[in-house]
């Protein structure tokens, strides 16, 4: 069980981390989401003890990381936004040289090796310098470095920047392979989507401070992460309809601005249909409609009540 | 667990090094060329082989016995190469350096030389027109037409019917001179037993004629090692002094490949390793003091197996200032990448600094031609303790005993280097 408790990091007069305090259980991926300069990398780092804290604490298991040399810190694996990944050297290289860091040796080190080359697909490719590798293969092996001394902890920031879609998903797969092995992954990104895909959980952050820590079903139901169906009607009328509309199932909310009404409703494929039909049959004029999935800006804005990039 | 993350970090190192071609042509090939070609140049100075001779453009407007004896005489020394050529193309050569002296040898110069030899008045004129970017060879030029002009103008003084001729004009001087009794009888003794010996000499076969001034002393030069019997090898030197340069090179590369590593986010993977901050940057260190030493090592083969570079001094000695100096120059590298900000901007200060640092430590030339305050300078500086203990040990020939103070130098930069480093490291990354 990771734990963080009112933790504080300040660079000057900046304060990048504010008192953020969340836990993780094992088996469990938790989204980091917030625009960038919200201090998710900066958590990240503290939680891999890479920067010490100028407040609270990371716990394990209810233990205190401190120090760089913390037994603990073997319980963490680090997936670095930048490539962690030495080009010049073949990929089975660099997992026994990231192994060895960790005391890993002889037959233990190889099997480690043939373990996390075969989670992240590149067993084919071992041999080969990293060099040659498209970008998305640097990105599992990116992962597969920081799980060759089996973490029980895994930190990802960012860790599919830059990757293909298919690439993108193969990471996903494997995410999803750690999660059923009861890992606690910590997952960082300014993407919606993949906190849709991952997660249970979110935690967002802004300006170093929690803005909202809750699952994505919770969020759901606030409201804050709903689908919108945006429908242009031949007439608003006085909108006496608008509380029987909100009261349906899988509606979360409904505002109507002259013509044009706003549905948020929990579920695109499901309930888009069922909603115009019983518009249909309160006698309205359906001239258009259009979906929009929540993004980040969507659920900051309705959070901070600013724009994602102000 | 520390042990094995250290070996790791060690032959990952040596992994990337060998792999980059470049790295290991600068580090190996560039030290022996440049060192090969140093040595070569400097070969001349110790009398092995042939130095490049001074080209020297004569212009005879005297057209006498003489002029011709004087040039004839100038050209048998070896470190001049003497051509008769007109004026203008004489100093056209000159102009354009293809000529480094114009000895301009002027009409009436035998007459004036001969006449003006015992006596007083107005002497003719040799004019020497140089390279001003060869001036230090004016200076030898110079000295051999001294040594050539008073060989050839005394033993015509004594053999030859110029110098006759100008004794008798002297006795006739001295005949209307005012000098007192005395002096002139003396001096008129000195003239008539010259005019004598000339006479004398000018009825012998010319091959037998003896007369004339010579140097009163012949000249033996023994270049003095501790070793009788071991020559001065310039590639000695040469190697001691670009192994240096290219060594710190090196060096330089280590530092800037943990900044390229924290840019890289490859940093970030070791610092979240349990390993100790010590552990991190001695991992570092210690393969880039391998590396120098097996760059040392295969220089000094090659120079051995090609140039007779041998150590003729302690094999001991040379071990030991060979390791300091690996070891000042790992954490001369920590150094860099503990002030270093980004490895471009640190990389061009870094190899500015060397270079200045080889500079000073007579890498590119030996310390002892540099002004006496500048070799005072230059002993806080570790590159020159380094290429003076390699000389000590090489073809200097000297025991052990000299190879103490340049390793206790050289381990005290080290440990300056590594306390700096340490102290000075930005351990943060960045968030």
């Amino acid at each position: 069980m990771l734990e963080i408790r009112a933790l504080e990091k300040h660079f000057g007069t900046l304060k990048a981390v504010d008192g953020i305090s969340f836990s993780a259980r094992p088996g469990e991926i938790l989204g980091l989401l917030g625009p960038n300069g919200a201090g998710k990398t900066t958590l990240v780092s503290m939680i891999a003890g890479l920067l010490p804290a100028d407040g609270g604490q990371v716990l394990i298991d209810g233990r205190t990381l401190c120090g760089d040399q913390d037994p603990l810190k073997r319980r963490i694996g680090l997936v670095p936004q930048d490539l962690a990944l030495i080009e010049e050297l073949p990929a089975q290289d660099n997992l026994a040289f990231f192994g060895a860091l960790y005391g890993l040796k002889g037959l233990a080190l190889r099997a480690a090796a043939s373990r996390v080359l075969d989670l992240v697909g590149l067993s084919d490719r071992a041999g080969d310098r990293v060099a040659t590798f498209s970008g998305g293969m640097k990105r599992r092996l990116n992962l597969a470095a920081a799980l060759m001394h089996d973490p029980e902890i895994l930190l990802l920031d960012e860790p599919t920047v830059g990757v293909d879609p298919q690439s993108r998903n193969a990471i996903f797969d494997n995410l999803e392979t750690l999660k059923r092995q009861r890992r606690t992954l910590i997952y960082t990104t300014h993407y919606m989507e993949e906190v849709e895909r991952l997660c249970e959980r979110v935690v967002i952050l802004d300006h170093g401070r929690v803005l909202a820590d809750a699952s994505l079903a919770d969020l759901t139901r606030t409201g804050i992460v709903n689908p919108r169906l945006h429908i242009e009607l031949n007439a608003g009328g006085d909108g006496h309809w608008l509380e029987e509309l909100r009261g349906l199932d899988g509606v979360a909310s409904a505002n109507l601005a002259g013509t044009q009404l706003a549905v948020g409703i929990a579920d695109l494929a499901a309930d888009t249909s069922r909603i115009l039909s019983w518009l249909s049959g309160r006698g309205m004029v359906i001239h258009g409609f259009a979906s929009e999935r929540p993004s980040l800006e969507s659920v900051f804005l309705s959070l901070t009540g600013r724009s994602f990039r102000e | 667990m520390s042990l094995t993350a250290l070996v790791a970090l060690v032959r990952k190192d040596l992994k990337l090094f060998f792999h980059d071609r470049r790295a290991v042509i600068m580090s190996f090939a560039a030290p022996i060329v440049i060192a090969s070609f140093f040595g070569f140049l400097f070969q001349g100075a110790s009398g092995q082989a042939n130095q490049a001779r001074i080209p020297v453009a004569v212009v005879d407007q005297d057209q006498t016995d003489l002029s011709r004896k004087l040039i004839a005489r100038l050209g048998e020394d070896k470190q001049v190469q003497v051509e008769a050529l007109s004026l203008d193309r004489a100093l056209d050569q000159v102009r354009r350096g293809k000529t480094t002296v114009a000895l301009r040898i002027p009409a009436g110069f035998s007459e004036g030389a001969t006449r003006t030899f015992f006596s007083g008045g107005a002497k003719p004129e040799l004019s020497l027109d140089y390279d001003p970017s060869h001036a230090m060879e004016l200076g030898l030029v110079r000295g051999l037409l001294t040594e050539a002009a008073m060989t050839v103008v005394s033993a015509e003084m004594f053999t030859g019917p110029a110098g006759r001729k100008s004794l008798e004009t002297s006795l006739d001087q001295l005949e209307r001179s005012n000098l007192a009794e005395g002096e002139r009888s003396d001096l008129k003794r000195l003239l008539e037993s010259a005019r004598a010996w000339n006479v004398r000499q000018e009825q012998q076969p010319a091959t037998a004629r003896r007369g004339g001034l010579s140097l009163p002393y012949s000249l033996k030069e023994e270049a003095l090692t501790s070793r009788s019997a071991t020559p001065y090898n310039s590639y000695a030197h040469a190697f001691a002094g670009m192994g240096v340069q290219f060594i710190l090179f090196m060096g330089i590369e280590a530092g800037i490949s943990i900044l390229v590593a924290r840019r890289s986010g490859l940093w970030k993977r070791l610092c979240a390793a349990p390993l100790s901050r010590r552990l991190l940057l001695g991992g570092r260190a210690l393969s880039a003091a391998l590396v120098s030493l097996i760059i040392l090592g295969v220089v000094y083969v090659f120079a051995r197996l090609i140039f007779h570079v041998h150590i003729e001094g302690s094999a001991a000695g040379f071990l030991g200032v060979c390791l300091a100096f690996s070891l000042m120059t790992a954490t001369f590298g920590l150094l860099i990448a503990s002030l270093g900000r980004t490895p471009e901007a640190t990389r061009g200060l870094a190899i500015f600094a060397t270079l200045i640092l080889v500079m000073l430590g007579g890498a590119w030339v030996p310390a002892f031609i540099f002004p006496a305050w500048l070799q005072k300078l230059t002993l806080f500086i570790p590159t020159r303790w380094a290429v003076d203990g390699l000389d000590a040990m090489t073809w200097r020939g000297l025991g052990f005993q000299a190879a103490l103070a340049p390793i206790a130098v050289l381990l005290g930069f080290a440990l300056a280097f590594g306390l700096i480093a340490l102290a000075r490291f930005r351990w943060e990354v960045e968030g």
